[in-house]
């Protein structure tokens, strides 16, 4: 049993300690049994505290540590190989979640975030003094790496998983890859054609042998866990003639990278559906591209004038949407410099709620404002109001800009300005068990520390799936998703944790009823001192537990989930 | 001790490392409220739950047990559900020897994205308890 445990109570900057009185759980748990040190940190994860606790395992003769903080799903990893630096077994190591499951869950009463705080730092306390040293199990893992969705950030991330030596396999379900960037015209910063540059990155992907491309095919069933994922894909007739393919791939990890759809205004909104002159973005774009003559004509009608109103699902007051799209601000602007540069006598009013093209982006808002297009903004509760006076359209707008004066302008053409919004078929996530926030897209574990990993060990997520991204920023998410997807299986080789079951071989006296409920088949019956008894296969048994309660003479135990163990813990919290 | 501490059921929930517990983490990071006094312990599986610990928790003051189960979603294989389901029948023939109300022990499949669901079973449950058994003790 330890008898010489350090405890960190963290303050996450705030996110622990704005509702939990970390000094308090710090005094309540100081004189517990076996600590000999208790500390509060800001910040438990950063490299100070880290070198401080390898430092104090050393002076103080540490030989358990628990470190009070953020969901073991985060820095549990972390925390092992701080003590495996202080030269203490990993499994040693215990963790209490005081973030997810003591500040924010009651986030809305401190008193009693506290003193829930305090119970599950002793009950962690509790365990520890149980945990023994452990050594991990190693299994193989697939070596085949599944890329789901090939927009810009699946193809991306193909291609960096290509040029690692991985076997890749993109699965499309459209017919063509590319995604929505393949339906763009010319792009900022390069003013490379949005076609062009998916078809350069797919005839760069036909060059590796490594890389399997499925097109029109989709995921419709998903087993498995990380190194070993079993995925059924339905494959539409690739020729006249051809049956449906059922095809069957077994890979080591996922990269999801599934896109977004374009928000749809509702009828009525902003004018939508009530009149031709009032049209989206992505429509309005098309439209520019496939323009070759000297004037801008819609419809028939010559178009000269053109009103944007930005933020049309997005940043919504009321609404599903309360999210910035980030990308819409610089496409919009980008497209009406486009359109000045191509046609003449045009005219760019923009009705923002605040322009947001940041970093470079602000370059294409500068060059915007040089050629003379008018800015006015509007806030959430002033929307612009647009009607129809016969043939004309009329946009009204409260510019806050102008000390809220009411500008009338009448125009052409209304560009309502959309934004992104995840796609309804979120099959996939369901089939994987994927999270989603509260924006409705998939969810990452920390947005600063581990992006592109999810709560499902070896399924990253990559590009607009995560929530709105520009293309740079889809790709840098795609380069990053498939460098961790590679990371997990590079080796071969995967550790499992060595919690497995452990008989008592003394108490035992086989009934078989372990054995039947076993779905391993890793329980056998041996000879033992005359005796017939369970033996437990370490290297079959996953540590599912699913023996333990049914001996009927309590002989079982899980490692690291033992009895005692179990109950040490039910008395702190009681 | 504060109010919510008095107010409120105290409540043990055996969850599950890779099923339901990201679901009681992301109700957290929702800020999903529920009552302080529900305390989480993960397990691998809810099929390797001992009726004895859930006895020993009745027994050490908590007044009600919740499983969060993996059901058919669980990692180690579909027989979990039936299996987490036995696990119950034996706890509350358990509990009727000792004379403690089965009703104070719940089962339900938990996704690891069912967070609402968490919470909407922890306010039920809260609800229940006080109802019962605290009313029973003023």
């Amino acid at each position: 049993m330890k008898e010489r445990l350090g405890v960190y109570i963290c303050h996450c900057g705030g996110n622990i300690s704005d509702y939990v009185d970390v000094e308090k759980v710090r005094a309540a748990i100081e004189h517990e049994k076996g600590v000999v040190l208790a500390k509060t940190t800001m910040f438990a994860c950063s490299d100070t505290n880290q070198t401080d606790m390898v430092q104090d395992i050393h002076e103080h003769n540490l030989d358990g540590v628990i470190v009070a903080s953020c969901s073991p799903k985060l820095h549990l990893t972390t925390f092992r190989n701080v003590t495996e630096r202080g030269d203490l077994n990993k499994y040693t190591y215990v963790h209490a979640n005081i973030r997810e499951q003591a500040s924010w869950a009651h986030s809305d009463d401190k008193l009693g975030a506290t003193e829930k705080a305090i119970r599950l730092v002793k009950a962690a306390i509790a365990k520890s003094r149980y945990a023994d040293p452990l050594f991990p199990n190693q299994f193989e893992a697939e070596k085949n790496i599944a890329v789901i969705g090939g927009g810009i950030a699946g193809m991306k991330a193909a291609l960096s998983l290509a040029e690692k030596k991985s076997n890749v396999i993109l699965i499309e379900k459209e017919n063509r890859l590319g995604g929505h960037t393949a339906e763009w015209g010319s792009l900022f910063m390069t003013d490379e054609k949005g076609f062009e540059l998916t078809a350069r990155i797919e005839n760069d992907l036909r060059k590796y042998n490594n890389v399997t491309i499925l097109t029109g095919a989709e995921v419709i069933d998903t087993k498995g866990s990380i190194g070993n994922f079993e995925l059924k894909i339905r494959r539409r007739p690739q020729n006249d003639g051809d049956p449906m393919e059922i095809v069957e791939l077994h890979v080591g990890s996922i990269v999801v990278a599934t896109g977004y759809d374009h928000y749809l205004p509702k009828q009525g909104e902003y004018g939508f559906g009530t009149s031709e002159t009032i049209i989206t973005l992505p429509e309005f774009k098309q439209q520019v591209d496939k323009a070759t003559g000297k004037s801008l004509e819609f419809k028939g009608k010559k178009i000269n004038n053109i009103a944007y109103i930005y933020c049309v699902g997005s940043r919504q007051n009321e609404g599903e949407n309360t999210y910035c799209s980030r990308f819409c601000c610089t496409s919009a602007i980008h497209t009406a410099i486009e359109v000045k540069k191509k046609f003449k006598g045009m005219q760019n009013i923009h009705l923002t709620r605040g322009i947001r093209t940041y970093g470079k982006q602000e370059l294409l808002y500068a060059e915007s404002l040089q050629m003379g297009d008018l800015y006015l903004q509007f806030d959430e509760n002033n929307l612009p109001e647009i009607r129809s006076e016969g043939k004309k359209t009329v946009v009204t707008v409260k510019d806050i800009l102008s000390a809220r004066k009411e500008m009338e302008m009448e125009v052409d053409l209304v560009v309502l300005v959309t934004g992104m919004v995840p796609r309804p078929d979120q099959s996939i996530g369901t089939m994987l068990k994927l999270p989603k926030g509260r924006d409705r897209f998939f969810n990452e574990i920390h947005m600063k520390l581990r992006p592109v990993e999810t709560v499902i060990d070896g399924v990253t997520i990559a590009g607009t799936c995560q929530g709105p991204k520009n293309i740079s920023e889809s790709v840098n998410s795609a380069l990053s998703a498939a460098t961790k997807s590679f990371s997990y299986i590079s080796k071969g080789t995967l550790e499992t944790e060595p919690i497995i079951a452990e008989i008592d071989q003394d108490a035992c006296s086989w009934c078989d009823k372990c054995s039947n409920a076993c779905p391993f088949d890793a329980i056998d019956q041996i000879e033992m001192g005359g005796r017939t008894v369970a033996s437990v296969n370490p290297m079959v048994c996953k540590g599912c537990g699913m023996c333990a309660p049914v001996c009927p003479v309590d002989a079982i135990n899980l490692i690291g989930y033992t009895s005692e163990e179990m109950m040490s813990m039910i008395d702190a919290l009681a | 001790m504060s109010d919510s501490f008095k107010k409120n059921a105290k409540i043990l929930v055996f969850s599950t490392e890779k099923i339901s517990d990201p679901a009681i983490d992301m109700a957290g990071l929702l800020k999903l409220h529920y009552p302080p006094t529900v305390y989480t312990i993960t397990v691998p599986c809810s099929s390797g739950i001992k009726p004895s610990w859930i006895i020993h928790a009745y027994e050490k003051g908590f007044d009600g047990v919740f499983i969060a189960a993996d059901g058919t979603d669980c990692i180690f294989g579909e027989s979990c559900t039936e299996k987490t389901g036995n696990i119950v029948a034996i706890t509350h023939e358990k509990m009727k020897e000792k004379e403690i109300d089965p009703a104070r022990l719940r089962m339900a499949a938990l996704c690891s994205v069912c967070s609402e669901a968490f919470v909407k079973q922890m306010r039920s449950f809260n609800d229940y308890l006080i109802k019962t058994i605290h009313s029973n003790n003023n």
